[in-house]
């Protein structure tokens, strides 16, 4: 694969890659999007989450409690262990300012929160976080060293 | 259960919800042409169902810097409005109602509350229009905003739909001028639950 050939991440997807494959996720708002990467295999995934809990059994990638085990199984698969990964998280933003009071509007917050409650239980690191404000954000996940490139209309690239 | 109610369209149902977008779209063109002065277009209206991860790219380009004006629904059968401007459409329709050129990339309160008040009215007129039809009583919120990435506008939007269905469904019409400068795509979200209630009303048995 080229190096500059991008894997891209669709709202409530996910994906795994392997050095030096690059994985791209455009446009979070509200949602989270994840990664998690094992530096000595080399191995990372992405997921784009919506929403914090999976009730009615739904799409398991859309939401943080299905997503973030899911893709720790799947790079369990390529070889990574999961005591290697450390993650990097981004968006979880309120893109628009209404109805502060409404559950909806505030599942940005309910995002971040149910990742990095999910994330401690899994035993996984948070190395690297952009999240909340009111932006929308770009994640460019290079997994030939773990480093994500955040882009967005409001601030200047930053490598998380 | 609820989340099928989308399987459980038929050609008929969405025939109805494209003329409640027809009806809806019609009245707001009207309301628009006369807000400007000018003569503005509808498309002809679609029911978009598709899976939501393709939402984001439902207006073009996942990443291109849009204008979003996000009203509530409030009633019978609630739901959303999604109005979705490009950056020159914005930029056009300002100097329109302001009778100035703007910095599109620094907008002031004055060019938001324009904005927004667009919105509004688009949205006054279209539920007008819905609530004539049906019988309803719906109102809107006020409205918010955001200029920032339409994956980030549009995924956010679709919040309410998205915790019980894994598809979502819009009514899509865009709002031309004859010169390509004013271009505007215009949802109607309504909430999975208020799905029936529009076709119950509209005399449909689902």
């Amino acid at each position: 694969m080229q190096r500059d050939e991008q894997i891209r991440v669709r709202m409530a997807e996910y994906s795994i890659a392997k050095d030096p494959e690059v994985i791209v996720t455009i446009g979070l708002g509200s949602c989270v999007g994840i990664t998690l990467y094992d530096k000595f295999k080399k191995v990372g995934g992405m997921i784009h989450i919506m929403l914090p809990e999976n009730r009615k059994g739904m799409k398991p990638a859309k939401y943080a409690d299905t997503g973030i085990p899911l893709i720790i199984k799947e790079l369990e698969k390529v070889g990574a262990k999961k005591r290697n990964l450390e993650a990097k998280i981004a968006g979880g933003a309120k893109m628009f300012n209404i109805s502060e009071s409404s559950s909806t509007m505030r599942v940005g917050e309910r995002n971040i929160i149910a990742v990095k409650s999910i994330l401690a239980d899994e035993g996984i690191r948070i190395i690297g976080e952009d999240t909340g404000e009111d932006y929308g954000r770009t994640m460019v996940f290079h997994t030939e060293n773990g480093s994500v490139l955040i882009k967005s209309y409001k601030k200047d690239d930053h490598y998380l | 259960m609820e989340d099928d109610i989308i399987g459980r369209l038929n050609d008929m149902h969405k025939d109805a919800l494209r003329e409640v977008g027809n009806i809806g779209a019609g009245n707001a063109a009207t309301a628009f042409s006369q807000f400007l002065d000018k003569k503005i277009d509808m498309s002809v209206p679609s029911v978009d169902i598709l899976p939501l991860s393709e939402v984001p790219e439902i207006t073009g380009d996942v990443e291109e810097n849009v204008f979003g004006i996000l009203l509530q629904v409030e009633g019978e059968a609630p739901g959303s409005i999604l109005f979705v401007l490009a950056e020159k459409s914005v930029q056009h329709l300002l100097k329109l109602v302001l009778k100035q050129e703007v910095d599109i990339s620094e907008l002031g309160d004055v060019e938001i509350s324009a904005v927004k008040e667009i919105g509004n009215i688009l949205s006054g007129a279209y539920l007008n229009a819905l609530n004539q039809l049906t019988g309803f009583n719906l109102n809107q919120s006020v409205p918010g905003y955001s200029h920032d990435m339409a994956g980030a506008i549009l995924s956010s939007s679709m919040i309410p739909f998205s915790e019980i269905s894994d598809y979502a469904l819009l009514i899509e019409t865009q709002f031309l001028d004859g010169s390509n400068e004013i271009e505007g795509f215009f949802f109607l979200i309504p909430n999975l639950g208020s799905l029936n209630k529009i076709l119950n009303a509209l005399g449909f048995d689902i």
